[in-house]
């Protein structure tokens, strides 16, 4: 049974990721002929001594008259024991809202450094990126060993500097390869010329991760997308049908569970669990399906359907953490629409309550937050959700902030303190052994 | 055995959850949303989804194709035969009609996919729809790869690669001001094996040209043509009998077949895994313009 693991790359620009990315998907053998040739023609029409392996993945023509990537591009590529979706994020500085894009989704960072430069800002952005959105692992590709003469000092020095970096911002599934994307070195295969090195390759790791999260360690939470009531349009049989639809957030559900509705609270117990005419005993995230109730209360779009062992509480206040991702800043008395699971509601910025300072992860006063900030926000709402802290909540204590004019995606949010959160999480754990 | 923390659903499975939670949210968050059908594997897959993602009650919006006036009369049959059997509405775009009353000229190499975009962007206007669901894929093309699951277009149709919503999470944004629309393409992280492995999984009927079978083609700029009304050999192409199928469905003056064995559901898939070109590469004259066609015809409001 083949498994999928998304991943998102970061970097700086000029440090080699459309070339990773590119030797990643050509040594996998994910690239085809015809693919190869049109890289191979355009390489030689800009006199190229060999193919320039960035052009497989900047796609769109200014990106190519530029030699940069602008927008997030996804490739997939496959090994015999897992399906890859990467998210190829651009490295330049203007772009980092696409950093936050790619690692929403993911399950493991890649993070390119340049051996030669070692940390940069956009490096420690990243990794403030990883660790704010909760990304399960981090992988640090140090590139360009071969312009080191494959030096195990250089690349030690670099390591331990990304890791302590790292650990500042309370990221500890961090794990770094020497690796030359040009030549290939450690990419797919090891490489005999870094000796020293023991560890796996790129790819190898990629496919020893272990996934993430397990369903039955995570208390259910369904958000409704929409109720499927078919009354005469689907036959005598379905008549009086009712479900609730969506996909599931967190957790296993039975039939049988006792549940709870937010934000109403009202509670009722799983009678079916449907899957496209299929009766199911058990679902879990992050399957799709509708599921059947023993009580006709009034359930719609927007609400949380959870487990009655563990229900997040319901306010209109939230304290969140926002990465801003558009233009024009963010202040205190702005309204703006919040977009959490499948509601959307109203919300008026209350306090902007600082911004993160990338290096040494502190917050700073701030009073209004502008394009690639990362800063606290008070929020109040015109109608109450359930919200929990993105920590321990992934699926669920994430939200949009949504412009009511013009509709456009304004930042990232992320319920809880995020920031104070990783501090304390630094000063608890302090020295902690690195995973490598 | 370990049993009860083996629960993680397949790569299909989770594509299938994906692409189902996609198809609802629209369903749910527009007014006026038209699933574009063409009778291609693509757009079935997506039908077929749309299916199961509202069992029992029936697929709630109508679909929608584009007649290049040049297609497979197979396909326009089985288009035909599903929306029948489905109860499903059908909007036609018809390319013929706009160039038999001038709105449209007939291109000097007889190709119309290009032609495609004015009457798309016409019937989304004229039936006011503002989601439309595109069977495109993110491993079709390059362009194509950098493409959103919800794409804005402007109140001409276009899309502006560089200014792009960023789209976190699971938190579609299909917010849009009147004029707009959001194209959504809930096949966005499937490959074109995946594509395959779900028709197979799923027993999912398709046009008979996918599968292998003999034509009577001839070879242009390398691919091989189907002789029909509208693609006729010119001197110097010999018309040949050999055993084909197709890749890709589209129009017939410019859809090339190519030479295969495949007959069956897991024929294809074996061929597709080893195969060393894209399907774009393989079957499509008009990807084959320049490095940036389909972004250009994109960013006019094509598929």
């Amino acid at each position: 049974m083949r498994t999928l693991l998304r991943l998102a790359t970061a970097g700086s620009v000029d440090d080699g990721k459309s070339t990773l990315v590119g030797r990643l998907l050509y040594d996998s053998k994910s690239v085809l002929a015809d693919q190869f040739d049109a890289v191979e023609r355009v390489s030689r029409d800009r006199g190229l001594a060999s193919a320039d392996l960035a052009l497989l993945t900047d796609g769109l023509r200014s990106e190519r008259e530029q030699g940069i990537t602008i927008d997030v591009a996804y490739r997939y590529f496959a090994t015999a024991e897992r399906s890859f979706i990467l998210a190829d994020c651009p490295g330049h500085v203007q772009y980092t809202r696409n950093t936050v894009t790619g690692a929403s989704t993911a399950d493991v960072v890649v993070l390119l450094v340049d051996v030669r430069h070692g940390i940069q800002e956009q490096t420690r952005r990243h990794l403030a990126v990883a660790s704010l959105l909760r990304v399960p692992h981090v992988i640090v590709v140090v590139n360009k060993i071969d312009l080191v003469d494959f030096d195990e000092a250089t690349y030690n020095r670099v390591s331990d500097e990304v890791l302590e970096s790292a650990r500042s911002l309370g990221l500890y599934d961090v794990a770094t390869i020497p690796v030359s994307a040009l030549d290939g070195d450690n990419v797919v295969d090891r490489s005999d010329r870094t000796p020293w090195y023991d560890g796996p390759s790129l790819l190898a790791y990629l496919e020893q991760l272990s996934p993430v999260g397990s369903p039955q360690s995570e208390p259910l939470r369904f958000p409704v997308q929409l109720v499927i009531r078919p009354q005469s349009a689907a036959g005598e049989e379905f008549r009086d049908y009712r479900g609730y639809a969506g996909q599931i957030a967190s957790g296993l559900v039975r039939v049988g569970d006792a549940v709870t509705v937010q934000p109403s609270g009202r509670t009722s117990t799983v009678t079916g669990i449907d899957f496209a005419g299929r009766e199911l005993t058990e679902a879990y995230a992050p399957q799709s399906v509708t599921l059947r109730l023993e009580d006709d209360i009034d359930i719609s779009r927007g609400d949380l359907i959870v487990t009655s062992r563990s229900v997040p509480p319901v306010t209109q206040d939230i304290d969140g953490t926002i990465a801003w991702l558009a233009e024009g800043s963010l202040m205190p008395g702005t309204k703006v629409l919040l977009k959490h699971g499948t509601r959307t509601v109203q919300a008026m910025v209350k306090v902007i309550g600082g911004k993160l300072d990338l290096d040494n992860a502190r917050l700073l006063p701030a009073d209004s937050l502008g394009l690639n900030d990362i800063g606290h926000v008070t929020l109040r709402l015109a109608a109450p959700i359930p919200a929990e802290e993105y920590i321990h909540a992934r699926g669920t204590g994430a939200f949009l902030l949504i412009d009511a004019q013009d509709g456009g995606t304004l930042a990232a949010g992320m319920v809880g303190d995020a920031l104070l959160d990783t501090k304390a999480a630094v000063e608890a754990i302090g020295d902690t052994t690195v995973l490598v | 055995m370990t049993l009860t923390d083996e629960r993680r659903l397949t790569q299909l499975e989770w594509l299938e959850s994906e692409a189902i939670h996609i198809i609802r949210e629209v369903a749910a968050e527009f007014e006026r949303p038209v699933l574009l059908f063409s009778g291609g594997k693509d757009s079935v897959v997506m039908l077929h989804l749309a299916v199961k993602a509202f069992w029992p009650s029936p697929v709630p919006f109508p679909v929608m194709h584009v007649d290049t006036g040049h297609n497979f009369p197979e396909v326009l049959a089985f288009r035909d035969a599903t929306v029948e059997r489905l109860g499903l509405r059908l909007e036609v775009a018809s390319v013929q009609d706009y160039i038999d009353d001038g709105r449209l000229r007939e291109r000097s190499d007889g190709t119309r996919n290009q032609l495609q975009t004015q009457p798309l962007l016409d019937g989304i206007t004229s039936h006011k729809f503002d989601a439309v669901f595109g069977g495109g894929r993110r491993d079709e093309e390059k362009a194509r790869a950098k493409e959103r699951v919800f794409s804005l277009r402007d109140e001409f149709g276009q899309w502006d690669p560089r200014n792009q919503r960023p789209e976190l999470w699971n938190l579609y944004n299909g917010k849009h001001r009147p004029g707009e629309h959001v194209r959504v393409f809930p096949l966005s992280n499937w490959t074109e094996l995946d594509v395959w492995q779900y028709i197979g999984a799923e027993d999912i009927q398709l046009p008979e040209l996918y599968y292998a079978h003999q034509r009577e083609v001839f070879e242009r700029d390398g691919m091989l043509i189907s002789v029909s009304d509208v693609s006729q050999p010119r001197e110097g192409e010999t018309v040949e009998k050999r055993q084909v199928r197709y890749r890709t469905v589209g129009d017939m003056s410019c859809t090339g077949a190519v030479e295969s064995d495949a007959v069956t559901v897991d024929d294809v898939i074996v061929e597709v895994a080893a195969t060393r070109l894209t399907e774009r590469g393989a079957t499509r004259a008009d990807d084959r313009a320049s490095e940036a066609a389909m972004e250009d015809r994109k960013k006019e409001g094509y598929f």
